[in-house]
């Protein structure tokens, strides 16, 4: 059962992933990546990790898709022109991409400690919220904080950036 | 029951995915799509691995759940930036096309 759905969200996932990367409108890419954050979502509730697949829709699909799809109707992109392609490009992306999972497969095939199944919670129905909020505040208030400061720097230089007027 | 290799996987997978909308897509908002995808991709292994590493009470490790909630933080004010920046490109130079960006090419 866990093993059958598991399958179904990641090949929905990896389907619509390569959707983003080879359908030639943009809002189109766009809704393929919100439909790969969702499907991302289940897959993290089939590692129980709750609170994460709920940030993912919440942040992800809500907040960052809204803004990529506000900005490309503001710019009013239509499909691209097939423009020629160029073969190096392909084969030199091929290359790279092909190498990458050639190098990871081979790392998961050698290494018997990640063939191990889920091993099993103590209480299986624990706090996921509360785990990560402990976690959160306790070790790492510090980052916490940072970041908050992160998100404020990034609203200015946002704001900044937006004017008409850029000196 | 899907073993951490099955995750790993799939992970590496969408990491490729999105490596390839770098490498072979000329706009360049499907650049910035396939950046979130590999940044996904980081996502899934990190949850997998604090899954299949519990810690001695028998709970998930909830060190790499924070991360991946700090890394979605990140990811979230790259985006607003960078499309702020992408806006202004393109009120300059009236493309989104990479290949038209060429002025401090030698």
């Amino acid at each position: 059962m866990q093993l059958a759905l598991f399958w179904i969200f990641s090949i929905l996932m990896l389907a619509f992933a390569l959707g983003v990367v080879f359908l030639r409108n943009p809002v189109s890419s766009a809704m393929s990546l919100v439909m790969t954050f969702v499907a991302l979502a289940a897959v993290f509730v089939t590692l129980d990790a709750f609170f994460i697949a709920v940030v993912q829709v919440l942040v992800y699909a809500g907040a960052v898709m809204v803004l990529f799809l506000f900005i490309i109707m503001l710019l009013d992109l239509r499909a691209e022109k097939q423009r020629k392609v160029r073969p190096s490009a392909w084969l030199g992306g091929g290359l790279v991409v092909g190498g990458f999972m050639a190098a990871i497969s081979q790392v998961i095939a050698g290494w018997p400690a990640l063939h191990q199944t889920k091993p099993e919670l103590s209480d299986p129905s624990f706090n996921d919220v509360a785990g990560v909020g402990f976690t959160l505040f306790r070790d790492f208030n510090l980052p916490f904080q940072i970041i908050g400061v992160l998100l404020l720097v990034s609203t200015v230089g946002v704001v900044l950036l937006s004017r008409k007027e850029l000196k | 029951m899907p073993t951490l290799a099955h995750y790993l996987l799939v992970s590496g997978l969408l990491f490729s995915l999105g490596l390839a909308g770098v490498l072979l897509r000329r706009n360049i908002l499907i650049i910035f799509m396939g950046l979130e995808l590999m940044l996904n991709a980081a996502n899934l292994s990190l949850v997998a691995f604090s899954r299949f590493n519990l810690l001695p009470n028998g709970l998930p490790n909830y060190n790499a759940q924070v991360l991946v909630f700090f890394i979605i933080t990140v990811a979230a004010a790259e985006v607003a930036v960078g499309l702020a920046i992408i806006v202004a490109l393109f009120r300059a130079k009236q493309t989104t096309h990479v290949e038209d960006l060429n002025t401090l090419k030698f």
